[in-house]
């Protein structure tokens, strides 16, 4: 048995490796993408296997999912714009000329000096140090949950996982202001089938989503699974409906945008109230305070994956996509 | 007796998953490739769904594959149908023996 799964390792090891180099070395840059996602379902099968399964559920909900659906809607815009450079299947640097020659040697000499310095650095770990594993379950009673991710993601670094929810947003905040050019209106519209499909599975998402963030104190599960599900149900919704919000909305967004921020912040300084360090929970209070972050971190998280996607404020409210009767009544 | 009928269950079920990747690779043209692949998530997976369910430890476990089971039933279809009007749309002409 052992054995049946170094095999299967190996396997996946290599065709990780394979899955990367086919997806750089793709001329055509769909069939990239296409790859792009089939590397992450791999990867997050490799979490799986390194028995990380939070790991995994991000791996594939954000790094497969969503950021397929990006870089696919990203591909549709430069197509509809004409300048998908590419797709014709030759990229402007293919060229033979020196100074692409330079650049590539160039790049291939950082890339060798940067793999050599993870190879170092990698090689100079101590050897039989079980990193911070033993210090989270030492201490894990404290933190108030029983997951041991949550418990180091909402507690004991805290400060990390806010940070991240705040690039998460800058990161959306500079797509939005980088205010795309008219966005191409879809070839069609979503058909019966689609529609019907979107209505009977958003709420499925929803539920999945609730779930996820409950049960990420006990089991595996947190915000940033349960936001990236709900983010995929609005992506869905945007697809098929061509937009999601109205302008009388607004201010809800904005509020969407911000709260797991604020609520975070909030904490930080209820903590430091009560005499303890930024973000340190007082025992009694641990389990209700993550759970408090993780649900507005959830809706933050997803209505800026959403809004990332969405591309703008008029993304979101489809006043650029693709009007016309096949988008039904409410859009008129 | 139970493991064998779940070993054989989830070896019909690899058959197909097999089958329905050989499809992909071999058959000719769009339509023909996603009844390959559709034939392959719907039974593929369902096959071995029963058989896990066999081997399952509790009822949670046994309904939570099914509703597995049901989501990639449902996504699969609509995807497949999707890929096909797509077809259809850019004029693509079902493939017929020349």
């Amino acid at each position: 048995m052992t054995h049946l799964l170094l095999a299967f390792d190996i396997l996946l090891a290599a065709s990780l490796v394979l899955l990367a180099w086919r997806l750089l070395a793709a001329r055509d840059l769909f069939r990239g993408i296409v790859l792009f996602i089939t590397f992450g379902v791999l990867m997050a099968i490799c979490w799986v296997r390194l028995r990380a399964p939070d790991l995994a559920l991000v791996e594939v909900a954000i790094g497969a999912g969503l950021t397929g659906a990006l870089f696919l809607h990203t591909l549709s815009q430069l197509e509809g714009s004409g300048e998908a450079g590419s797709n014709d299947g030759r990229r402007p640097e293919q060229g033979r000329s020196r100074q692409a020659l330079a650049w590539r040697g160039a790049v291939g000499v950082a890339t060798l000096v940067l793999l050599l310095l993870l190879g170092w650095s990698i090689a100079s770990l101590p050897r039989e140090s079980m990193g911070v594993g033993p210090l989270v379950f030492e201490n894990l009673e404290a933190s108030g949950v029983k997951n041991p991710v949550t418990a180091a993601l909402l507690n004991f670094r805290a400060l990390d996982t806010m940070l991240e929810v705040v690039v998460l947003l800058v990161a959306m905040i500079g797509a939005w202001s980088l205010q795309v050019r008219q966005i191409e209106p879809l070839a069609r519209a979503p058909g019966l089938l689609l529609e019907r499909f979107t209505h009977w599975i958003v709420p499925v998402f929803v539920v999945v989503a609730g779930y996820l963030l409950w049960a990420g104190a006990d089991a595996t599960g947190g915000a940033f699974q349960a936001g990236a599900v709900l983010a995929a149900a609005g992506v869905l919704w945007i697809l098929t409906h061509g937009r999601l919000s109205d302008p009388r909305h607004r201010k809800l967004w904005r509020v969407c945008f911000t709260l797991g921020i604020f609520v975070f912040v909030a904490v930080g300084f209820y903590s430091l109230a009560v005499g303890l360090a930024f973000l340190e929970y007082p025992r009694a209070w641990a389990k209700p305070l993550i759970l408090l972050i993780e649900t507005a971190s959830t809706i933050t998280i997803a209505a800026t994956l959403i809004g990332l996607f969405a591309g703008s404020q008029r993304g979101l409210e489809g006043e650029l996509a693709p009007m016309g009767e096949d988008f039904g009544e409410e859009v008129s | 007796m139970i493991d064998l009928v779940a070993l054989v269950l989830l070896g019909v079920g690899a058959l197909f998953f097999l089958a329905g990747t050989v499809g992909i690779l071999r058959l000719p043209d769009v339509f023909s490739r996603l009844h390959a692949l559709t034939k392959a998530d719907n039974l593929g997976l369902g096959f071995i769904v029963v058989g896990l369910i066999l081997q399952a430890s509790s009822w949670v476990v046994v309904i939570k594959l099914l509703v597995i089971w049901a989501l990639v039933l449902a996504a699969s279809t609509t995807a497949c149908h999707l890929v096909a009007r797509t077809a259809l749309h850019q004029g693509l002409e079902p493939w017929e023996k020349s």
